[in-house]
């Protein structure tokens, strides 16, 4: 293992850190936990969201602390839910009085950890904290089903962060925020492949290992094997073969739609912008009209080598708010 | 019978055990899932060895409350609430004991496993720690309802639990971050099912141990 690190255990919190030195206009770290929170929080009068999960995802999830996007963040161990009483603490920092809202990606762990964060609250009879959550599932790379966990939540979750963040920072009730970021759950999708694997720091050796000529695909953000492994191709086929499987998953046709293409750590930005050429082929092909572009890395999985491609299918509401003013570390529009 | 002091030097056995197989559970699921089972379940288990220094002469609900709280806010993922709330469960049975009797220790397991299931939603057959745990348990019961004695119940219940694991390897996961593998889960086998055989030996070589 080849890593600028100091000691795998401390990882996350010296990271922490520097997050806060970096972006002291942006967020704070609430004294005893790994939970970054703005600035300024708690936000009085306004909806608060947060998200969190495993570290190891940077800029997700503390980059998208701030304005018109998150109000905090909980970081977990790397690609390990965070623990119920981290995003009890965070709920309760961010709380402004109009209610707190979880964006929580689709792991059995991740969801296990909120619903006791939200048993906890419930508990200590906190009564001005009204509390909702959602659930992302926008990786098409895993069959749907009751029976199953379901699909994962990956980069499409930024777009949540993003549009639900905006209605809140128009003052929406809670309701009204948690009925955004569930249109914009339903509506987007997501897939991803990769060609190297990745090493969380504590494990000390790479999660699965790759041939020289071999890629994975379907996989997801944790070093989680895929679907499929697959000789590697050149990267209009395998944007193809992503894009062809969201497109296959909702009806796209006519529609307007925001695209990220989204590298997984490893990949130079440069691959993606090749990447993103190619979408917008398949799409102008197809008749589907790009509205917004985002290309860089926004949901990764420590240094693996690798892409995803996000389409969110907008409507009017959504295209508002998806233009709306943000203002954090990793994300910025005016 | 089990005594609050034994109590405590059994879940401090387990921390040891889980250290020993950290790296073994870590492959595991490297294999099928995330590879973090084996370095949670160790930060998990070593900040309750070390919790259960000062608490010998507690009862043994506050015992297991203890590493039930323990676990939730050190482990993380999925097995943290999962463990957590089934030490949770199994203490609200001898809240305020100080002795554990054949009779509590079925409530406890029975209560444990409930927690698990409501908490984690999932069913034996999913490729989880069910696996080993439910039929751990089935034998458990009946050999104590057989006047066969704890130590007995024990020694068989690992031994179940060891086969849940081989089960395990024959199926395909419907929970967790495997499920996602579909088909490709079959023949491994699952890491939370592991530990929990892992832990379930501890108990039955402890009580073997002393008699």
């Amino acid at each position: 293992m080849k890593k600028l690190i100091n000691n795998p255990e401390l990882v996350v919190e010296e990271m922490l850190e520097g997050i806060v030195k970096a972006h002291p206009n942006y967020v704070k770290q609430l004294e005893g936990f790994n939970v970054l929170v703005r600035a300024n929080a708690p936000v009085k009068g306004k909806v608060a969201l947060i998200s969190g999960g495993g570290s190891g995802h940077e800029p997700s999830h503390g980059g998208f602390v701030g304005k018109g996007m998150l109000d905090g963040a909980v970081a977990g161990a790397v690609f390990t839910s965070p623990t119920p009483d981290q995003i009890f603490e965070a709920i309760k920092a961010v709380n402004g009085g109009a209610g707190v809202l979880s964006i929580i990606k689709n792991y059995t762990g991740d969801v296990m950890n909120f619903e006791m964060a939200a048993e906890m609250a419930e508990m200590e009879g906190l009564e001005d904290l009204e509390i909702a959550s959602v659930v992302v599932d926008d990786d098409v790379a895993v069959e749907n089903s009751t029976w199953t966990t379901g699909r994962r939540g990956i980069a499409g979750t930024v777009f949540i962060h993003k549009i639900a963040g905006a209605a809140a920072e128009k003052g929406m009730s809670l309701r009204e925020v948690k009925e955004v970021a569930e249109k914009v759950i339903a509506n987007v999708r997501s897939m991803g492949m990769s060609l190297t694997p990745c090493t969380v720091p504590a494990a000390g050796k790479p999660s699965f290992t790759l041939g020289e000529n071999e890629m994975e695909v379907g996989l997801g953000i944790h070093g989680e094997p895929g679907t499929h492994r697959d000789e590697i191709k050149t990267a209009d086929e395998i944007t193809t073969h992503l894009v062809d499987k969201i497109l296959a998953d909702i009806d796209y046709s006519n529609s307007e739609v925001a695209v990220m293409v989204n590298g997984l750590g490893g990949t130079p930005i440069m691959e993606l912008y090749v990447i993103n050429k190619k979408v917008n082929e398949i799409l102008a092909e197809k008749g589907i009209k790009i509205y917004k572009t985002l290309v860089g890395n926004y949901m990764t999985s420590l240094e693996m080598a690798g892409a995803s491609i996000t389409l969110l299918k907008l409507d009017e509401q959504l295209k508002e708010l998806l233009d709306a003013a943000a203002d954090t570390p990793a994300f910025t529009q005016f | 019978m089990i005594d609050h002091i034994r109590l405590v030097s059994i879940i401090q056995e387990i921390a040891v055990v889980i250290k020993e197989n950290k790296e073994l559970l870590t492959e595991l699921d490297q294999a099928i899932g995330d590879g973090d089972h084996g370095i949670n379940l160790d930060r998990g288990f070593s900040a309750v060895k070390e919790k259960l220094n000062g608490l010998q002469n507690k009862d043994c609900g506050t015992i297991l409350n203890t590493t039930a709280m323990t676990l939730i806010s050190k482990v993380g993922g999925a097995s943290g609430p999962l463990y957590g709330t089934a030490f949770m469960r199994a203490g609200q049975i001898v809240a305020g004991k100080t002795q554990i009797t054949e009779e509590d220790a079925v409530k406890m397991f029975d209560a444990a496993i409930q927690g698990i299931v409501l908490r984690g939603k999932a069913n034996k057959g999913d490729k989880t720690m069910l696996d080993a745990l439910i039929p751990a348990f089935e034998i458990f019961k009946t050999t104590i309802e057989a006047n066969e004695g704890l130590n007995t119940a024990a020694t068989k219940a690992a031994e179940a639990a060891k086969e849940g694991v081989e089960y395990t390897k024959t199926i395909a996961a419907k929970k967790g971050r495997a499920s996602y593998l579909g088909d490709r889960s079959i023949g491994h086998q699952d890491p939370g099912a592991t530990s929990t055989y892992l832990i379930l030996k501890v108990v039955s070589d402890f009580l073997a141990k002393e008699n």
